[in-house]
């Protein structure tokens, strides 16, 4: 299930500022943040802790030492303050706690935002990033700060510009299903709102309850419907932006086809911030299903797993919504420390499988999962098998899938990477680490690393692949790094399936983009914030 | 001991994880469109069946499910045969007949003596309620009508020779009763769960494989004509509500604050 508060927007730098591409501080990228789909709380790469709420968090500046502060940005000053007083509310650390904006929710990064801006506008997000470009200031938009990757709280002391406040629904087509809404608007207030017209957001995620739709959108979150919907980059029609310059860019689109030059809109979609600022967006929603069936089982090798798939995509068809991968350690783990009973009895296979059907007849859709069931057991393509029989057993079939990130904090802490990886060699990746650590004495029932799990969005080709430790150690971290980004590059995978780049994968950014792709994201950043172009290539930091 | 011959009656209500919604008249809880699932008592009636025969073997001849529903109950005795029963028998309801919706208590124990009676059941267990209608009194009027013992809210169920140990929560502990065979036992929400977790969240999955057995075994098909019982309405329902929405909470300043809050609302 997932995540949440994200959010988004762009911009992160906004206005000028910086640039995107990786420049240090200000720049950040946009916080969205959110992701989606671990499962709510996860990390991205790095490590979370078990008990890191009773500690002050970490500057972000003192974590990432290599990140400066770049002096052309100006310093805020009292007449700038009073300047946005007269734009809109204005939260400035004199008088308020800025803590919740400094920090984001898993207590991993924290800047030193002096003020928080609150427009209510459009036209109140123009006229601040028109006066931050011309003044030098840096900015961070942040959305529902749900973010993993360190997107969406300020490094230094950039503005952050809150979307909170801008958060109606601005119309909604029955017959097309076209919502289209401001930017601050909370997932799952747009997916209840939709609930009640009879039609389903295309986007979950566990943030739901707390991201922002266009931080979703400014970081592209994936999450748990991407298998049935596909991304926003299909389902989002138009975007409604301010540029750094404060230039609105309204391309508010509700049509479906628009074959009229560029598509400009993509650019924004997981920009995580550094193009622009997105203030509203319009996206396509599909009828809501009233009819779900959750089947979990067990297979014995991946070979096998590819094979239910294929089956799946092919015989349960337009009502496939959700082929979730799980492996035995994963489970192992979750039972371990939940103390709940597994839902299958019985030896214990490699692999788990949880599959989701959504449709609109019940008859037709039990008899599809049936008969794809059956033949899959009849063949021995499974293992074993349970079929939920009702909302409760769904819930819990989930929760094995849901609560595996939660439940690998509790040994102390977990590295975690949210990759993409083709399809064959998904699972490589999990037995390659884990024999790099046996091999280097750090697995063990007495020694740091607890196991090597992976799991994730088969239906996505994106695995999770986190390593639960007792302690982290600098050790851990070099066989783990950059061994696993090689591993992916050389599979031309991702290292950052849906995460994005924030903070934490901005120096990794290399494994997974070439130079010239990463040369052509930098003019475009230049196009979009002149002012502050891009910095300079080392390691492309990017976005 | 006495081989055991059990008669588990099962409800299809709306899924309790749904919140249920009253109509706009104002007459009944609105079903249509709305997921349907085995009443949760009545699913730990059908798990302490079958575990009844894993404890005890041979001795428990016979697990029959039963139900009258509209057809779609099928798809619940279905549930109920793959979790273990090894039959099931359906009363089919014309829902288009009004005084065959939502059958009385009365009416529905006075069905199940005559199912007991047809199939020679020595033993009913029911779950204590059906959560539709809370009324929780069939369990003791099928005791009644049959002239049986009765063992109800059953935490703790042993057949120990012709007589049942039951074991049932009470205020402050807990309560063990003996009663002899033939007798009705209703369920209550700690049977065969560990203490201390939530209902169903041990309760069994309906394995493939069982899934695939149960499309095999018998089901009957009888309608409310095939018995000679009366079915007469004794209830009138007057009005269907909602509870009240909660009203929302204040918020203090301070402790003081808090603490005089309190004293004015007198809790403290």
């Amino acid at each position: 299930m997932t995540p949440t508060r994200l959010i988004t927007r762009a911009i992160r730098r906004p206005g000028l500022i910086v640039p995107p591409f990786c420049r240090p501080v200000l720049l950040r990228l946009s916080g969205q943040r959110f992701s989606a789909t671990e499962s709510h709380r996860q990390i991205t790469t790095t490590a979370t802790t078990a008990n890191s709420q009773k500690k002050e968090v970490r500057l972000t500046a003192e974590s990432y030492p290599s990140i400066e502060r770049d002096a052309r940005f100006a310093k805020l000053t009292s007449e700038d303050v009073a300047h946005f007083r007269s734009i809109c509310p204005v939260l400035s650390a004199e008088s308020d706690d800025l803590e919740a904006f400094n920090t984001d929710w898993m207590r991993k990064y924290r800047g030193q935002t002096r003020l928080v801006l609150k427009p209510k506008s459009t036209a109140n997000v123009s006229e601040i990033l028109k006066y931050c470009n011309s003044r030098s200031l840096a900015v961070v938009p942040q959305g529902g700060n749900t973010g993993l990757v360190g997107g969406s709280v300020p490094i230094y002391d950039e503005i952050v510009v809150s979307m909170n406040s801008m958060s109606n629904i601005r119309s909604f087509d029955p017959v097309s299903g076209i919502l289209i809404c401001d930017a601050g608007v909370v997932l799952e207030t747009a997916d209840n709102y939709l609930a009640g017209q009879g039609h389903i957001f295309p986007l979950d995620l566990g943030a739901k309850g707390s991201c922002h739709v266009a931080g979703n959108v400014a970081t592209n979150a994936g999450g748990l419907r991407l298998l049935r919907y596909g991304s926003l980059h299909g389902t989002v029609l138009g975007v409604e932006a301010v540029l750094p310059d404060g230039t609105i860019m309204n391309d508010l689109s509700t049509l479906r086809k628009n074959n009229t030059g560029y598509d400009l809109k993509q650019l924004f979609i997981g920009s995580e911030g550094t193009l622009g600022i997105i203030t509203a967006v319009s996206i396509i929603c599909p009828p809501r299903p009233n009819v779900q069936n959750v089947a979990f089982f067990g297979v014995n090798t991946f070979e096998k797993v590819l094979e239910a798939f294929i089956r799946a995509k092919r015989e349960l068809g337009e009502i496939l919504s959700a082929f979730e991968l799980m492996d035995g350690t994963s489970q192992r783990c979750v039972a371990q420390v939940t103390g709940k009973t597994r839902p299958l009895a019985g030896e214990e296979t490699k692999f788990y499988v949880l599959v989701e059907t959504s449709g609109s007849n019940k008859e037709h859709d039990d008899d599809k999962i049936d008969k794809f069931l059956m033949a899959l057991i009849e063949d021995e393509t499974i293992v074993n098998g349970v079929l939920a029989q009702d909302e409760t057993q769904q819930r819990n079939l989930w929760s094995w899938r849901e609560g595996i990130p939660e439940v690998l904090g509790h040994w102390g802490g977990v590295y975690k990477y949210d990759v993409s990886i083709p399809l064959k060699e998904l699972y490589s990746l999990v037995e390659d680490v884990k024999a790099r650590l046996i091999e280097h004495g750090l697995l063990g029932e007495d020694k740091t690393v607890v196991d090597v799990v992976g799991f994730g969005h088969m239906g996505d080709g994106n695995l999770h692949l986190n390593i639960p430790v007792r302690s982290y150690d600098s050790r851990v971290e070099q066989i783990l790094e950059p061994f696993v980004y090689e591993w992916i590059q050389k599979r031309k995978g991702s290292i950052s399936a849906e995460h994005g780049l924030g903070v934490a994968k901005r120096e990794y950014v290399q494994y997974s983009r070439g130079e010239t792709e990463l040369g052509i994201m930098r003019s475009l950043k230049n196009h979009f914030d002149p002012v502050w172009p891009a910095p300079v290539p080392i390691r492309a930091s990017c976005c | 001991m006495t081989s055991l011959r059990i008669l588990v009656p099962i409800k299809r209500v709306i899924d309790y994880a749904i919140k249920p919604r009253v109509n706009a008249t104002k007459t009944a809880v609105m079903t249509s469109g709305v997921k349907m699932s085995m009443n949760p008592f009545d699913e730990l009636s059908i798990e302490e069946s079958v575990r009844l025969r894993e404890r005890n073997g041979d001795a428990v001849q016979d697990i029959l499910a039963f139900s009258a529903g509209p057809a779609k109950a099928a798809d619940t005795l279905r549930t109920a045969m793959a979790m273990g029963a090894d039959r099931a028998l359906l009363v089919e309801l014309d829902e288009k007949r009004p005084e065959e919706i939502d059958l009385e208590p009365l009416a529905v124990a006075k069905l199940l003596r005559e199912v007991v009676r047809q199939e020679g059941c020595n033993m009913v267990i029911c779950g204590k309620q059906s959560i539709d209608d809370d009324s929780g009194q069939t369990g003791q009027m099928l005791a009644g009508l049959l002239g049986w013992g009765q063992a109800t809210q059953a935490a703790k169920v042993e057949v120990q020779g012709s007589e049942v140990v039951v074991t049932k929560e009470v205020d402050g502990g807990e309560e063990v009763v003996r009663v002899k065979l033939p007798a009705v036992v209703t369920t209550d929400l700690r049977l065969n769960e560990p203490w201390g977790f939530p209902i169903s969240c041990q309760r069994r999955y309906a394995t493939l494989p069982n899934i695939m057995k149960a499309k095999k075994k018998p089901m009957e098909k009888k309608t409310l004509a095939d018995f000679n019982v009366e079915f007469r309405k004794r209830l009138e329902t007057v009005e269907v509500v909602e509870p009240p929405p909660r009203q929302g909470g204040g918020k203090v300043d301070s402790v003081d604050g808090l603490i005089s809050r309190l004293k004015e609302l007198g809790a403290i």
